[in-house]
């Protein structure tokens, strides 16, 4: 369906009021008298970098956190809300990044999780009743999902809808929505901004949480920016200038967001040919030189990471020769993989990058303990003295080395894994999303980092889903379809449209 | 600060209840041949509590070192009696001792494969050969112990005035504490139970470690199993029947999570320390066994539920 564009939904009443808001964490000011308000029947877009104080706000009007001061005003009337039930209660539902969903229960039952319909006998349950007023609520907002169908079976696109349906159905008059495209496929993306704006035809209040200044341009009626615990501007979207909007989030100017490439591009360094794997790879073959940094486009389920999980020895391989720097390599585990000069910096730095818990020395050095003269035996202090300077190289913000790891914020997290295999001084890398869900600032360094790299003479491989980054930094981009290469593009010879086109339209 | 209360919570209690013991019993508790005592008496549980926080670290757990315990004394008592005879002297006592320590590093190793190599949990795997090793226990002698009166350095003699199984168990805890610390073992133990896929990504070979680990926990229980085996001058198949719960009460007591990833040597042994006080001071105090159940059971409890409140509170921004 078409739902007309932002202009023309008539400016409506003031469904959520903050003023004066601030919150303080021991030393640490997260929010400074700041004012948000959000209008039923539009959607707010608030950006900002990491630590701004977007989350703290968040969670402040989810009932998580109280704040030191301020008012909190829903449809007119004041609340406290003293805790996340009494924010439900209020009419507010959080939608968080990571989806907060019983995976192996169905969709109604998950919906109705906490509130489920009695059955005729006492201590019952009526699935029948539950199945229906779940297909009810999804045809009311013409959502295709099935009310019986598992959470664990279904993409993330639809665990979304879900948590949508779950907001709907407790009566949520504002949701907020923190980073909801950033798991999401090209498609599922689309479609998740049809559901939005649904919503907002249905007079609800959308906060939009994102890192994407694109998606805020398509989707928001009005947006926030947050810097240092303070809000810096708002605007209409209508008028939205995104170099402005940047220089808010970061005050600065960003006058080049990507380096000047300068490397000189040697010879042959990799070379994978007719690479397959169990996982879904097929006939993948490819080489990159010396002090290129080549880039990987494809939409979910091109099978972009699969390709490098078996480069790295992650996933079996079924056929194909790797070498590097003219050595044929037969990679089993990462292990072998980094003792070889590979390394890989894995997409989900929090399941398959760091072990959170530990000390941040001891992250930074775990790979690479034979790197450093330690396989036999570990020397904390000059551990700890390597740990900082390969920190402070990347200027991860910490208390030190010995910190706890889950400590750091999630840019830094990313800051702290790139230093580990900066250390590891492999001379094939492979970064997987390094970008994903850091702010503009820390982009800009990661851009600046691979740079400098490939100038050191090492070979990039770069898979990322957003293609600006891939054209502004990549010399080449491939492009993956279904587990096959379907494209190496010279990046200054093609378009993003034409990459675009390749990476989502199957060919007879 | 609520980390340092949280790592000084298990010294703290240790040092309450022997001051209040101290005061208590001044005459029998605060002596040194009481101390000694207690210490030889902890020796057994203490050495495998020294594996078992390895394993726990790792994010594991063993179940089947009671009837590890059981079936490393009848394999060593059973060799030493073969070889020796009723009247062995110190070359086969010391062949029954090997061959003990080694039947616990093979039952050890093959925990840690089938953890490993069929990639079944180790509460499942353990579970079974808790109960696999009883009955190996049981087969070897058909159900009778063995008689070892002449296997008496381990358990009962001195050296220096200290108790041989005292010297064993500092050695132990010193070289648990040097794996951990300071060999990169150690480090992947850790790496390991905090996030498996971010140590494998990061090269580590977890299977191989785990198998080292589980092999050593093996090897403790082994070494465990002959001074039990030497205090009592006699191999038992019915030897450490529900022992993995104290081992595992006391690595808990110390600090370390079950969850993987947490845990200390220095923890665990203030945790076995713990438990032995009590026992004794309990016995000192005429408070009678069904009592001492129940408040070990609560300080396990107590433990825990201080621990978690302080961390709750550290979590907090």
């Amino acid at each position: 369906m078409n739902v007309g564009p932002a202009q023309t939904v008539a400016r409506r009443q003031t469904a959520l009021r903050m003023t004066g808001i601030s919150k303080r964490f021991g030393p640490v000011q997260a929010l400074c008298d700041v004012t948000f308000g959000a209008r039923a029947g539009s959607v707010h877009a608030l950006v900002g970098e990491n630590g701004a104080g977007k989350s703290t706000l968040m969670k402040i009007l989810a009932g998580v956190y109280q704040p030191d001061a301020g008012t909190i005003e829903i449809h007119g009337r004041s609340h406290t809300l003293a805790n996340p039930a009494e924010a439900i209660e209020a009419g507010v539902s959080m939608i968080y990044q990571e989806l907060d969903l019983a995976e192996h229960l169905t969709v109604a039952e998950n919906i109705f999780l906490g509130a489920e319909p009695r059955g005729r006998l006492p201590f019952t349950v009526s699935h029948h009743q539950m199945t229906a007023q779940t297909r009810q609520l999804a045809e009311r907002y013409h959502f295709d999902i099935r009310p019986d169908a598992k959470v664990e079976d279904l993409p993330t696109g639809d665990c979304q809808i879900v948590e949508i349906l779950k907001a709907l159905r407790r009566n949520a008059s504002i949701i907020v929505m923190d980073e909801p495209t950033s798991s999401l496929s090209e498609r599922e993306t689309v479609r998740l901004f049809e559901v939005v704006r649904q919503l907002r035809q249905q007079g609800l209040a959308i906060v939009y949480i994102s890192h994407r200044l694109e998606e805020v341009a398509a989707l928001a009626d009005e947006v926030s920016v947050l810097r240092d615990g303070r809000l810096v501007h708002s605007e209409p979207v209508r008028q939205l200038d995104v170099p402005r909007i940047v220089h808010h989030m970061v005050g600065r100017e960003l006058t080049d967001f990507f380096p000047q490439r300068n490397a000189t591009v040697g010879d042959v360094l990799f070379e994978v040919n007719g690479l397959s794997s169990e996982a879904g790879v097929c006939d993948v073959g490819f080489a990159i030189h010396r002090g290129e940094i080549v880039g990987m486009a494809g939409l979910v389920g091109a099978r972009r990471t699969e390709v490098a999980r078996a480069i790295f020895g992650v996933d079996p391989k079924t056929a194909g020769r790797v070498t590097l720097d003219g050595r044929e390599l037969n990679v089993t585990s990462p292990a072998e993989a980094i003792a070889c000069g590979i390394a890989l910096l894995t997409e989900d730095r929090k399941r398959t990058g760091l072990c959170l818990q530990l000390p941040c020395s001891w992250n930074i050095t775990l790979p690479n303990l034979a790197q450093i003269g330690m396989q036999r035996l570990i020397r904390p202090a000059q551990e700890h003295r390597i740990a900082a300077e390969a920190g402070a190289r990347m200027a991860v913000r910490w208390a030190g080395p010995e910190a706890p790891t889950d400590s750091l914020s999630g840019g830094n997290q990313q800051k702290l894994l790139v230093a580990r295999w900066l250390l590891a001084n492999s001379t094939f890398m492979i970064f997987d999303e390094p970008t994903r869900g850091i702010d503009v600032g820390a982009k800009a360094e990661v851009y600046g980092l691979l740079n400098r790299l490939a100038e050191q003479g090492k070979a990039i491989l770069f898979i990322s889903s957003e293609l600006p980054e891939l054209f502004g930094i990549a010399d080449r981009i491939l492009v993956m379809r279904r587990g096959r290469l379907v494209g190496n593009l010279t990046t200054k010879e093609t378009t993003p449209e034409q990459v675009m086109h390749l990476a989502a339209v199957e060919e007879n | 600060m609520s980390k340092v209360v949280r790592q000084l919570l298990p010294f703290a209690t240790l040092a309450i209840l022997v001051a209040a013991l101290s005061a208590l019993e001044p005459d029998t508790f605060l002596t040194t041949e009481n101390f000694l005592n207690v210490l030889s008496r902890s020796s057994v549980n203490g050495i495998i509590a020294m594996g078992m926080t390895a394993v726990i670290i790792s994010g594991g757990i063993d179940l089947s070192v009671g009837s590890m315990l059981a079936l490393a004394g009848m394999v060593g008592a059973g060799v030493l009696l073969k070889v020796g005879g009723p009247a062995a002297g110190a070359g086969a006592c010391f062949l029954g001792t090997v061959v003990g320590i080694g039947a616990g590093l093979l039952c050890g190793l093959l925990n840690g494969t089938l953890i490993t190599k069929l990639k079944l949990p180790p509460f499942i795997v353990t579970l079974g050969t808790m109960s696999a090793f009883r009955g190996a226990s049981y087969i070897i002698n058909n159900s009778k112990m063995f008689d070892v009166p002449m296997y008496t350095f381990l358990g009962q003699s001195t050296l220096l005035g200290v108790p041989v199984s005292v010297l064993i168990l500092a050695i132990v805890v010193l070289f648990g504490f040097f794996v951990l610390r300071y060999t990169p073992l150690g480090r992947y133990t850790y790496a390991i139970g905090s996030n498996r896929q971010a140590a494998f990504h990061a090269g580590v070979n977890v299977d191989r470690n785990l198998i080292a680990i589980y092999s050593m926990m093996g090897a403790f229980v082994g070494l465990a199993a002959m001074i039990q085996t030497s205090r009592t001058i006699s191999a038992q198949p019915t030897a450490g029947i529900s022992l993995e719960l104290d081992i595992i009460a006391a690595v808990v007591i110390g600090g370390a999570s079950l969850a993987g990833g947490r845990g200390t040597v220095v923890g665990t042994i203030v945790g076995t320390l713990l438990i032995s006080f009590l026992r004794n001071g309990c016995t000192l105090l005429g408070i009678s066994t069904n009592i001492q159940l129940v408040v070990i059971g609560a300080i396990i409890i107590g433990a825990v539920a201080l621990d978690q409140i302080a961390r709750s509170r550290a979590d907090t921004p």
